[in-house]
């Protein structure tokens, strides 16, 4: 079996890594950049996928205008919990990460029981537009066509993300208050307003991946924790504070997660954490680490 | 951390006119020197008072509340050493459960083979995960910060996996069950009796207090406060600061161990749950509420955060049909905490015992001569 074989084998495991990585990163990016920026640890960014995939269920009956509703009630709430955290972190700048901890995990605790009340304790079914309800055939393989439409959304915002952060002059600004917020200050940038925005930002993106990425992965009680510390680990293993080091982390991850679990299924449980740990012991500052200054 | 604290206020108090910077440094040598042996003295009391408090509550309590105390000695110790590590070292560490897991599965294989021993279940429980955080922390020590947290984080994970995989010894999910009754002392009966079960384990508990504030109060201790506020000078120095963190993991990981096998003394019952990151999240929160670094404010961190979770979550809303929900609590006090006791329960007390001092009867100045500030600095 050649190279050719072997990934006709795997393509499906491959492009659901793809699926997965994506859908990662848009919970990384944010994640990433305020721990870069602010140098908040925001526990609580996994609430805002559980609020964006519970607007899926809400609003998305199977018709596009529910799904377009979803996405721009998720960019609305997840702005706004981006600001209200900001608010919520703001008195705390200087007293170290482990009270953000505490106080994010604190905010992630009441988000998850208001859930649990929601829903009654059991996953909601968050169905996508009926239009793309159905499978195509993929170089043979037959794959689910929602999967396929979400890896293209989850691209073009990757690569939106990406262009905007690493090639704009909005972008470049972000990055100088990231390197050194201080310098950035000194040239009469108000960074609280750009942090301001970063934070909401980061937070509208990750419940916009909770809206597209709820036919994936569904609004369920237990779902804020485990993508939190996904894109934990996802954020560690790219490089904190970096975009490139969220996607390039993601999509290791998702195949890991995928790929890694299909080829090696009696290792699985061991395999993420493994792996992370494999990285992290051989680049603690992670596959693509931000340059800043000693 | 203590003594920085303390000079603005102390200077207030005093009110010594002239220069403010002269007088506040006065103000502070005569603060300190006046209420060290007072504070000393309060400290002692406090202590007897809780201990001789712990003492009778087996009289006082009902058998599922002497239990919940049981417990929360238990996870006192395990938040001591998350603190061990993150209070005096500057790590902050997601891994503690998974070395309270090794250890409580040590003590449940052994008291299920016949070794009911307590001492000898203790010992086997903390040599094994002391023995185990040496290995892992040969990898983890090397790293600081976030990448410290994440790949504990990972040894947690790995081991919870671990637990649930490995049938054959774990039980599997199901875990192990059906463990005897612990006997405290060779010749003396095993412990049915929840109220003897916790005798046994507040000894244990007080013994490994003492063991633990020994340990920080040494120089060894002292040096790993140093890594924590400047490791670079102190790798100037010349210490070997990667032997003498690796050592301090090696003492958290079996004191967690030890945790471990007194949770199994309790309970009698262990599962891939007590390695959980549920259980290593809570006893990291736990010492950020008890105040950071400090070990008696860590015991008290463990106890709201059990109380809160296990014991007012279960109760009835007055009034209503509803239940108080535990994780809800839980959350809503470590957001009220973070704000309203922006130095934990022991910063909080302390402030409060300093501010008991100076407006309460004229406290005594009877500290000894030799007693100078330098010595809490």
């Amino acid at each position: 079996m050649g190279v050719i074989g072997w990934l006709d084998a795997n393509l499906v495991s491959i492009v659901d890594g793809v699926a997965y990585g994506l859908l990662l990163f848009t919970l990384a990016a944010g994640l990433s950049l305020v721990f870069g920026m602010m140098d908040v640890l925001n526990l609580a960014h996994g609430t805002l996928y559980l609020a964006g995939a519970y607007l899926t269920f809400l609003l998305s009956g199977g018709g596009w205008l529910g799904f377009f509703a979803a996405i721009a009630a998720g960019i609305a709430i997840g702005a706004a919990g981006g600001v209200l955290l900001t608010a919520m972190t703001q008195p705390l700048a200087g007293r170290g990460h482990l009270d953000q901890a505490l106080l994010t995990i604190g905010v992630a605790l009441i988000g998850a029981e208001v859930f649990l009340a929601l829903s009654g304790g059991d996953p909601l079914p968050a169905s996508e537009p009926a239009a793309l309800d159905g499978s195509i055939s993929l170089l043979g393989h037959v794959y689910p066509t929602y999967r396929l439409v979400f890896i293209g959304v989850a691209a073009l915002l990757a690569l939106l993300v990406y262009l905007v952060f690493e090639r704009s002059t909005l972008g470049a600004l972000v990055r100088a208050a990231v390197a050194d917020r201080e310098m950035v200050q000194a040239l009469g940038v108000d960074t609280r307003k750009v942090l301001l925005a970063v934070f909401a930002f980061g937070a509208a993106l990750a419940a916009v991946g909770g809206v597209l990425g709820a036919p994936i992965i569904g609004p369920a009680p237990g779902v804020d924790e485990s993508v939190l510390v996904l894109s934990l680990v996802v954020v560690v293993v790219g490089g904190l504070g970096s975009i490139r080091g969220a996607l390039l982390g993601a999509l290791y991850i998702g195949q890991v997660q995928s790929l890694g679990v299909a080829l090696i299924p009696e290792y699985a449980p061991f395999l993420l954490f493994g792996s992370m740990f494999l990285v992290l012991a051989l680049r603690p500052r992670g596959l693509a680490p931000v340059a800043r200054p000693a | 951390m203590s003594a920085a604290a303390a000079p603005p206020a102390a200077s207030a108090g005093a009110g010594v006119p002239g220069s403010p910077h002269a007088a506040g440094v006065q103000g502070t040598a005569a603060g300190l020197d006046s209420g060290g042996g007072a504070r000393r003295r309060l400290t002692w009391i406090v202590g007897a008072v809780t201990v001789l408090a712990l003492a009778a509550a087996p009289w006082v309590l009902d058998q599922y509340t002497i239990s919940t105390a049981s417990r929360i000695l238990a996870m006192g110790l395990l938040t001591m050493s998350v603190t061990l590590l993150t209070g005096v070292a500057g790590l902050p560490t997601l891994a503690q459960a998974a070395y309270f897991g090794i250890g409580a599965y040590t003590a449940a294989l052994l008291a299920r083979a016949g070794v009911v021993l307590g001492p000898a279940q203790l010992l086997a429980a903390a040599a094994v995960a002391a023995a185990v955080a040496l290995v892992t922390g040969s990898v983890v020590v090397r790293a600081r910060g976030v990448t410290f947290l994440m790949l504990t984080l990972a040894v947690g994970e790995l081991a919870h996996s671990a637990a649930i995989q490995w049938r054959g010894i774990s039980g599997g999910t199901d875990g192990l069950s059906g463990i005897p009754p612990v006997v405290p002392l060779p010749g003396m009966a095993p412990l049915v009796n929840d109220g003897l079960v916790f005798y046994y384990v507040l000894a244990v508990f007080l013994a490994l207090f003492a063991a633990v504030g020994g340990l920080t109060r040494s120089p060894y201790g002292l040096a790993l406060r140093g890594i924590r506020d400047n490791e670079a000078r102190l790798r100037a120095t010349g210490y070997p600061v990667y032997q003498y963190l690796l050592v301090a993991y090696a003492a958290a990981g079996g004191l967690a161990g030890a945790a471990g096998a007194l949770w199994v003394s309790v309970l009698r019952y262990v599962s891939p749950g007590d390695l959980s990151f549920g259980l290593a999240a809570l006893a990291l929160l736990a010492a950020v509420i008890g105040g950071i670094g400090s070990m008696w404010g860590a015991c008290l961190g463990a106890a709201l955060v059990v109380l809160v979770r296990d014991y007012v979550g279960g109760l009835d809303v007055p009034l209503t049909d509803y239940r108080a929900s535990g994780p809800l609590l839980l959350g809503v006090t470590f957001v009220m905490v973070v704000y309203l006791m922006p130095h934990g329960i022991a910063g909080t007390l302390k402030d409060a015992m300093v501010r008991l001092l100076r407006s309460g009867p004229a406290a005594p100045d009877d500290s000894p001569p030799g007693d100078s500030p330098t010595e809490r600095a």
